[in-house]
């Protein structure tokens, strides 16, 4: 899921490096407050552990394939969702820099499409409700304990993928950058990580599990019982949580999707023909889509831009210019390549010297 | 485990290039900092179909690749992980966007595939941008340099030790999934009765020797910030030298230097 540069505007990219940078700089703030250093080298060694164990293939049963963990939720069931966050910071700026996962531009994309979600909604909206809930209440508490979890980490994996997946389709649509139409881009990334989401899942509880047998007191909100801090949700609050996250994800899902019956339609997004900046003002009619912040948007991206209102030069390509950008083009390659040799051929005199 | 093994080594030679000596390597971590995030910023802001206004850019790489004496083939390796991901959402270009834009001699040339061209260039210009901030920068430096900027104390100690963890996590892992792979005969992974030991006892004992390791570190005087050695302050002559970079990709960006070069000629 990890995002290159290519896929995003500036524009785009910047706005996600300041929602990623709020929510990180919350983190930092909080765990200070909580006096938490000592906790940076455990967080430390939990995500290079992470990083490595996401590199390990797990058999699927049954299937030929394999699955690999998921990091945000191990992270903020061990850790708590602030230092959980920063730790999921910290392995998408490594893999960005020393692997190429992921672009530098698009890190505070990809920080807020794998680590917020997984991290903050995972933690505050899936883990600590069900954990505290009174599910299973009629069986013996470690037994329910273990199902909890297992519970709390198939869906929170689940949802928190099919959320960084639609960030993704809405970043890249956002942008402008490709042809891809929204519709066609959602369906194809949805239904993948739904099944990434529940293998994940699935893998994730089961180091939780282990933990849980080995050293439960490892893990965040587990011993709320034992310390006598029973929460007062009920199954039915909980649910209703969930619910709400549900409806709203999918409505938001479906006012996209409903009114773009064949999906295509999207496409206008990075349509040609009307320039840069006038494919983000959306026709209310048509989209069901709230023009008057689409043109606000339309109207900061144009006041922003290089270059706003540069299309395709249909009305002024002419012969001349094409050419003259080809002959140009060829230009600077000759002259790349000069600096390349000529550079080469300094450096080793230089070594010989 | 070619995966886990290939990035063990992958770690260890970005180690090595970024210890080299050459001019860009001994410039000021901010100055590189600063200049490929520009850099990164200006290309990726070129309109979808301007071709000739952004292949220009292609002489950064052309210029620190050679100064720096960094192997383009380690940089080329590196694209594997972004090609698939480019082609795949980039390929739509071509199909969706059909109208002929001008010919080449006899070949058509489509919207679609101009921005396809651009899209493609786009991805790999910002990632050589980005490998050679890391294979000229030791992370140390680097580091220092993004406290310079003002990034907490909390974050960047955290970036670092993370990664000089990683790479023993890495070995660690590589040795117990080679010895569990040995004993498990025509397993691809890791058997579904194990997916939670196999992982959680590492984690476990990792994470009390972190708690082991903090106490010894606060012994020698830790107080929460690293302190980095051989990061000079920005002196005038950095600010000159990001400001005259920073120009120049400004100017690559805000003029069509392509067409300006062609123009003499044509």
């Amino acid at each position: 899921m990890h995002m290159a540069d290519a896929l995003l505007s500036p524009i785009v990219a910047g706005a996600m490096y300041v929602a990623s940078g709020t929510a990180a700089g919350t983190s930092v703030v909080k765990l200070k407050k909580d006096d938490e250093p000592s906790k940076l080298p455990t967080m430390a060694v939990a995500s290079a552990l992470v990083f490595a164990g996401q590199m390990i293939n797990y058999t699927i049963p049954g299937t030929g394939s394999s699955g690999h963990l998921c990091g945000g939720m191990l992270l903020s069931a061990l850790l708590g969702p602030y230092a959980g966050f920063l730790s999921m910071v910290v392995i998408l700026t490594i893999q960005c820099l020393f692997f190429a996962d992921g672009g530098l531009m698009a890190l505070g994309a990809n920080c807020w499409n794998m680590a917020f979600y997984g991290c903050f909604v995972g933690y505050f909206l899936i883990w600590r409700p069900i954990l505290h809930s009174r599910w299973f209440s009629n069986m013996d508490s470690k037994a329910a304990t273990r199902l909890k979890i297992t519970i709390a980490s198939v869906i929170g994996c689940i949802l928190t993928l099919q959320l960084g997946a639609f960030s993704v389709v809405l970043e890249t649509s956002l942008s402008g950058i490709t042809e891809l139409p929204f519709g066609a881009f959602m369906a194809l990334m949805q239904p993948i990580h739904l099944a990434i989401g529940l293998v994940e899942g699935l893998i994730t509880s089961a180091v939780l599990l282990y933990v849980f047998e080995a050293r439960p007191e490892l893990l965040q909100e587990v011993d709320a019982e034992e310390k006598g801090f029973q929460n007062k949700r009920s199954l039915k609050a909980t649910l209703a949580v969930l619910a709400a996250v549900v409806v709203f994800v999918g409505g938001g899902l479906s006012l996209f999707a409903s009114s773009n019956p064949d999906g295509l339609e999207w496409a206008l997004f990075g349509n040609a023909e009307s320039g840069y900046s006038e494919n983000m003002a959306l026709d209310e009619d048509d989209y069901g889509v709230s023009s008057d912040v689409a043109d606000t948007a339309a109207d900061i991206q144009e006041h922003t831009a290089f270059l706003p209102d540069y299309a395709f030069p249909d009305n002024d390509s002419s012969v001349g210019t094409t050419v003259s950008g080809i002959v140009g083009s060829l230009i600077v390659a000759v002259i790349a390549a000069g600096i390349a040799v000529l550079g080469g051929f300094f450096r080793k005199k230089q070594a010989n010297a | 485990m070619s995966q886990i093994d290939r990035a063990a080594s992958e770690l260890r030679e970005m180690d090595d290039l970024a210890m080299k000596v050459s001019p860009i390597h001994s410039l000021h971590p901010l100055v590189k900092l600063l200049v490929t995030a520009a850099y990164i910023v200006c290309t990726a802001s070129f309109p979808k179909y301007d071709l000739s206004g952004l292949f220009p850019m292609i002489l950064y790489p052309a210029l620190i690749f050679p100064m720096s004496g960094i192997p383009v083939s380690v940089c080329l390796r590196k694209f594997r992980a972004v090609i698939p991901l480019l082609a795949v959402v980039g390929c739509f270009d071509l199909f969706l966007d059909r109208r002929t834009v001008f010919s080449l001699g006899n070949i058509p040339v489509t919207a679609g595939m101009v921005s396809f061209t651009v899209f493609f260039l786009k991805g790999i210009l910002c990632l050589t941008a980005s490998f050679l901030l890391v294979a000229t920068t030791t992370l140390d430096r680097l580091c220092a340099a993004l406290r310079m900027l003002g990034l907490p104390s909390a974050l960047v100690t955290l970036f670092l030790l993370t990664f000089r963890y990683v790479s023993v996590m890495i070995d660690e892992l590589y040795a117990m999934n080679t010895a569990y792979l040995l004993r498990a005969p025509g397993q691809k992974g890791i058997h579904y009765s194990v997916w939670g030991s196999f992982l959680g006892q590492l984690l476990l004992r990792s994470m009390d020797r972190a708690a082991e390791l903090y106490e010894s570190m606060q012994l020698r005087g830790f107080d929460g910030d690293m302190r980095y050695a051989g990061c000079s302050q920005f002196s005038l002559h950095d600010i000159i030298l990001t400001a005259v970079s920073v120009g120049a990709i400004v100017f690559l960006r805000l003029v069509n230097f392509s067409r300006l070069l062609g123009g003499l000629f044509v």
